[in-house]
């Protein structure tokens, strides 16, 4: 495996678990509160559905496509949706963000669940529309953004099939451990692993653009590590420069912390 | 049956919307930004990689910088989440 090849399922590897921890928080809320065979099914379908569209998506970017339109467009979606999830990343880790608490989004599903519906009363199936209808939502919406990982780098590098079989592994390690732990999910570092990801995507979509716009890059393949290594450096100076702007203000975004979101993603 | 499919193209529409721009619309100018640079400087290969990376670090700083000074508002004007 080439050295873009190995970063590219590391990429796609870590943003499936991001998601699937998100998702899988709601899908054992669900669970607990309206039964486990609804739960699963709905994931189950989820993921099917996930899958399916990547196979309809994937298959024509690659065969029809021309290969340097794709990168350019690619590169621009991935570097989009790098740069938002690392300034997210850099936001949460110097303190100007609250982190993203699977605790409490455990407890408001719930507590939404309860007030939608009882204590989950399944039919004479066994189903409960409402547990299955919440899964599937959960896992295709956070779902989607692998999706378009899995399609982006899969396609501009001409490995859809690794890409999608980083994201399954993903996908089938990440509901184990969950299983296993059970409601433990809000110990997994997801700020750190979604900066990590931040990073991985934007290097890719610099990379990919550059490549696209015939701006060959010096080492080829060996520029995705020395663009990572200096998007490393650069995270790294951007939190240690909020947390000081923190230090200046701190009643000011202290207060603001207070007044805004106490789950946001 | 038009209900539903004009439901589903709003919903896709939004979804697209949401992804690209949603709360930091000066990221996706950004990058169109720096795609317009390095298409502009293509043939100038140094000068264009380095454009490119520097308007990438500049506009993530700037970004995120802004994240920080319109902490104050309430939760509603972040809107849905990347």
């Amino acid at each position: 495996m080439s050295t873009t090849e190995v970063t590219l399922a590391l990429a796609v590897f870590l943003a499936s678990a991001v998601e699937m921890v998100e998702a899988l928080t709601i899908v054992l809320a669900t669970g607990a509160i309206r039964g486990w065979r609804s739960a699963i099914e709905g994931s189950v379908a989820g993921v099917v559905l996930l899958a399916v569209l990547v196979g309809l998506a994937g298959v024509p970017l690659v065969r029809y496509v021309p290969i340097a339109t794709l990168r350019v467009v690619i590169g621009g979606l991935l570097l989009v949706l790098g740069l938002s999830w690392l300034r997210k990343a850099i936001l949460r880790a110097s303190g100007h963000r609250a982190p993203h608490d699977e605790d409490q989004i455990y407890a408001d599903t719930i507590a939404r669940l309860r007030d939608e519906g009882g204590t989950g009363s399944p039919g004479v199936s066994g189903r409960d529309a409402l547990g299955f209808v919440v899964s599937f939502k959960a896992v295709l919406l956070e779902g989607m953004e692998v999706v378009l990982i899995v399609l982006s780098l899969g396609a501009s590098a001409h490995r859809l099939g690794l890409a999608a079989a980083s994201a399954a592994v993903a996908v089938i390690l990440v509901g184990f451990v969950g299983v296993l732990v059970a409601r433990q999910l809000s110990a997994i570092p997801e700020n750190i692993l979604k900066m990590a990801v931040g990073i991985m995507l934007t290097s890719f979509g610099v990379f990919w653009v550059g490549e696209g716009t015939g701006l060959h890059w010096p080492g080829s393949d060996l520029a995705v590590p020395v663009l990572i290594a200096g998007f490393v450096g650069v995270t790294a100076i951007a939190v240690a420069g909020m947390r000081a702007l923190l230090r200046v203000a701190p009643s000011q975004v202290t207060a603001a912390l207070g007044e805004r979101e106490g789950v946001g993603r | 049956m038009r209900g539903h499919a004009q439901r589903a193209v709003v919903a896709f529409g939004r979804f697209w919307w949401d992804f690209l721009i949603g709360d930091t619309p000066e990221l996706f100018l950004g990058v169109l930004f720096v795609v317009g640079a390095a298409l502009v400087l293509r043939h100038d290969r140094a000068v264009g990689l380095v454009a490119m990376v520097v308007l990438t670090v500049v506009f993530l700083l700037g970004s995120t910088y802004r994240g920080r000074s319109t902490s104050a508002p309430p939760a509603s004007v972040e809107g849905r989440a990347r």
